[in-house]
């Protein structure tokens, strides 16, 4: 069995330990928010947080996340939503929305570190693919983001 | 007719109560007590609570585009119901059977969603308004006339009395509906025309499973599937022993031309898959390439006898005739959908002989007719539920080949659902791909530069002929030649020559089908400008009508881009017009290119009419879209095919723009009133004209094939 702590509960798994942590997330945990696009760490749809950092699950063995601290979207919040995926609703981001779930995971870990980024700081930190073409809208939403005060309700994040 | 909640509330709350751990759907269905006996049916699209909640049943498929919320405000502002209580859920493809058809088309492409529905969906929601006023009327014993409806209540003025939508539903429910109704003008709506918030966006920002891939069910297993990489092949030999061994393996499926492994999770399953050792009969396609492709449309293009698409005036005689004669041949690649959700499709043959099936689909009557099919049963013992689609581009609408295989791999294991999802690899080597295509252009110009002849030929393969093989008029695939037989500028002789010529690759709608000549006749209109010394705006304008929409679209988008006007140094415009889909498009593009030939689009100017704006906001959103779906078709994307399969096998070698890469996209919408366009493909069509036309005017280079990844922009 591995042990995880996945949005800050610990659980038990007894999966292989080379099965990627997205597998673990969607199909042993049933988290399913966390997506499938490419299984190769190209497309970012499969973004997790492991302590604080954007990280691809779908090429993280999931041996990998033990003893560190998971977080997806399901855990984003505490309760309600993240200020971050309020934003997405105010600035009507998404579109199809499957990539928006990692895209907010990255979303997330750039505004812990830069809390007020710059245009390249986000060309550098959001290179998740989407096909839709919500990235102008991803952009107009972080900047809003980063004129907020941050309130101590960011969640497990 | 007084109906309880669907089973799809009930699913969709059941799902949404898990909050994390344990998503699971529940089943069987126990009873409706807890959301209200009570509810009513008031016609096919309304349910109305007795709390005044408002669910408006949607019947085409929400991929991104917001039709799912357009819709519903369409259906609302008729029903002059409160915005605040209105939620949506997709009618069901089984109930649509059983009812007649009574949602109209539940088919989800061409940018069709609202344009084609709007009416019956606008009669459906001032049908049942003037119900609930009955319905008012007769509790009052006062004549219907003395009452009206606002925001949810109904209201009779003359002795101050209201009574709300809850309160009336299920008396309406019993009423005949009127004979007919009146439609609001569209000046005064008040739930229409508005940038509402789309109603499926807070489900998604959570993260909550609304997508095909995201079903879970009790005892549910997992497929991952491999077909044969030559479209077309089947199956000699399978050696599964090492798979069957794998961890978590229930069965291996072997059919004609694939094989699946089903496993208790997708991983697994697919990890057994590349332990399958597969021997394939590629049939007489194993040796297809981008050469033999290239070399069956040169042979169309050469064939002396092809049908026309068009014949105005005498087109050879003007050619021979005229002062300038001007030819240039473009070509386009195949290109994937490559759609963020891969294909996928759950099915659970049920203990009772009922199958139940949840996909990704364009077109949920159509997944219900190949589940069937696949099945072997008649269309009233399946149930599709129609789940969110991560992105569509008319990849899930004529094909349902996905819900074939899912209801056949479930099939080997009665009683069982089972999730069929395909792996990005497979789902960039099995897409029914937008056609590769030659066209040649031959214009003769009058001593004053102006267009007096065009003769195109056109050699494409034919997506009718693959998925709507009934829609072919006379060999020409209306598909294949738009933008040349529909041509809104005034040119006396025309001829369009089409070359049905399908390769074994198969071909399908991708987004706004045929844009490829949008590209095409765009970009040799600026040559043939070029060629004429005139400027690209006054030349167009020579060639359109006075009263032509295009125009109205053209003069909107040059003075908003400010056609003319000084650019910052190393900015350069190119324009393009296009109409399609129902709507008006016109263009302005500004590109920079660097010295080693680096491409930036800085900024897209569009000017659409669309005659009709449901949702503005969202509007605005289709045109980003647009623009970034297209941008990657001209920038990186292709599809090329060797030894009979595609090369291409997934994002890294299938390139999609990123964030950094986006321009910035103005939209204009002006609508004019008096029709109905579309939204969901109109931006693409004249974008990569604009492009090229832009890419044209800083380096003198004209692109007559893309994508730009194929072409060296340094200077010289």
């Amino acid at each position: 069995m591995l042990q995880l702590t996945v949005n800050g509960r610990a659980v038990a798994i007894d999966v292989e330990p080379e099965m990627p942590l997205l597998w673990a997330l969607r199909d042993h945990l049933k988290l399913s928010g966390t997506k499938y696009g490419c299984g190769i760490s190209v497309c970012g749809s499969c973004t997790v947080l492991i302590d604080g950092e954007p990280v691809r699950s779908c090429v993280l063995p999931v041996s990998d996340a033990v003893g560190r601290n998971v977080v997806t979207i399901e855990g984003l919040a505490r309760d309600g939503m993240h200020r971050v995926q309020k934003a997405w609703i105010e600035h009507q981001v998404p579109q199809c929305g499957y990539c928006q779930t990692g895209m907010m995971m990255a979303a997330v870990a750039l505004l812990a570190k830069h809390p007020q980024p710059t245009d390249v700081q986000i060309d550098a930190a959001m290179t998740n693919l989407c096909r839709c073409g919500t990235y102008a809208r991803v952009r107009t939403a972080i900047h809003a983001l980063a004129k907020q005060p941050v309130g101590k309700t960011a969640g497990h994040a | 007719m007084s109906t309880s909640p669907s089973r799809r509330d009930f699913l969709k709350a059941s799902a949404a109560l898990g909050g994390g751990f344990a998503l699971e759907f529940s089943f069987p269905l126990a009873s409706w007590a807890a959301d209200g006996a009570s509810a009513a049916e008031v016609n096919a699209w309304i349910v109305i609570h007795p709390d005044d909640r408002v669910v408006i049943r949607i019947a085409r498929s929400e991929m991104g585009q917001g039709t799912y919320t357009a819709l519903a405000q369409l259906v609302a502002e008729e029903l002059d119901c409160d915005w605040a209580m209105v939620s949506a859920e997709f009618a069901s493809p089984n109930e649509h059977v059983r009812r007649q058809r009574v949602w109209g088309s539940m088919s989800t492409g061409g940018s069709m969603g609202v344009r084609s529905s709007q009416d019956y969906v606008r009669r459906a929601g001032a049908s049942a308004r003037q119900m609930l006023i009955e319905a008012a009327a007769l509790r009052w014993q006062v004549p219907a006339s003395e009452c009206r409806a606002a925001n949810g209540v109904v209201l009779h003025e003359p002795t101050d009395r209201t009574l709300r939508y809850g309160q009336l539903a299920s008396d309406a429910a019993r009423l005949s509906p009127p004979a007919e109704v009146k439609l609001r003008d569209a000046r005064d709506w008040k739930i229409a025309g508005r940038s509402l918030a789309r109603l499926d966006i807070p489900d998604k920002v959570l993260g909550k499973p609304v997508f095909g891939v995201d079903v879970m069910l009790p005892g549910m297993l997992h497929a991952s599937i491999a077909q044969c990489p030559v479209f077309g092949g089947t199956i000699t030999r399978i050696d599964a022993s090492a798979a069957e061994a794998m961890r978590g393996v229930s069965k291996v499926v072997r059919e004609e031309s694939f094989v699946a492994v089903v496993a208790d999770s997708w991983w697994r399953a697919n990890e057994a898959l590349k332990k399958v050792v597969i021997e394939w009969d590629t049939g007489s396609h194993g040796d297809a390439s981008n050469e033999t492709i290239t070399a069956m449309l040169r042979a169309g293009l050469a064939d002396p006898d092809l049908p026309q698409a068009r014949t105005l005036g005498n087109t050879g005689a003007a050619l021979a005739n005229a002062a300038q004669v001007i030819e240039a041949e473009y070509q386009s690649p195949y290109l994937n959908h490559a759609t963020m959700e891969p294909q996928t499709c759950t099915a659970w043959f049920r203990p009772d002989g009922f199958l139940e099936v949840w996909t990704s689909t364009q077109n949920g009557e159509a997944s219900m007719a190949a589940a069937a099919a696949a099945a072997g049963l008649p269309l009233e013992q399946v149930e599709v539920h129609k789940m969110m689609l991560g992105g569509g581009f008319g990849r899930r609408g004529g094909p349902q080949d996905f819900v074939t295989q899912g209801v056949t791999i479930a099939r080997a294991l009665p009683g069982v659902p089972v999730k069929l999802m395909w792996s990005r690899e497979e789902d960039m080597q099995h897409g029914f791909y937008r056609p590769a295509s030659i066209v040649t252009m031959k214009a003769g110009l009058d001593a004053q530069g102006k267009l007096v002849a065009l003769h195109t030929r056109i050699a494409c393969p034919s997506i009718l002929k693959v998925l709507m093989p009934g829609a072919l008029k006379g060999g020409i695939d209306f598909t294949a030649v738009r933008a040349f037989n529909d041509m809104p500028y005034v040119v006396a002789n025309q001829q369009v020559d089409y070359a049905l010529r399908n390769g074994h690759v198969p071909v399908g709608f991708w987004r706004a089908p045929g844009q490829q000549n949008s590209f095409y006749r765009e970009s040799f209109v600026d040559e043939l400008a070029a060629a004429a010394g005139q400027d690209p705006l006054a030349y167009r304008l020579a060639l359109l009508k006075p009263d032509d929409k295009n125009r109205l679209v053209l003069e909107a988008v040059a003075k908003a881009a400010a056609w003319g006007a000084p650019l910052p140094q190393g900015v350069y415009r190119g324009l393009a017009i296009a109409d399609g889909f129902g709507s008006f498009t016109a263009m302005v593009a500004e590109v920079s290119v660097g010295a080693q030939g680096q491409l930036r689009v800085q900024r897209i100017v569009v000017a659409i009419d669309s005659g009709y704006v449901v949702n503005p906001d969202n509007c605005r959103a289709q045109a980003e879209s647009n623009v970034v779906y297209g941008l990657g078709s001209i920038l990186y994307q292709a599809n090329n095919v060797k030894d009979g399969r595609i090369v291409e096998s997934n994002f890294h070698n299938f390139r999609i723009p990123r964030l950094h890469e986006m321009p910035k996209v103005e939209t204009v919408l002006v609508p004019s009133g008096g029709f109905w366009g579309g939204h969901g493909e109109p931006a693409i069509l004249p974008l990569a004209a604009a492009v090229c036309n832009a890419i044209s005017a800083a380096t003198g280079k004209r692109i007559r094939s893309l994508p730009l990844a194929r072409h060296d922009l340094r200077a010289g």
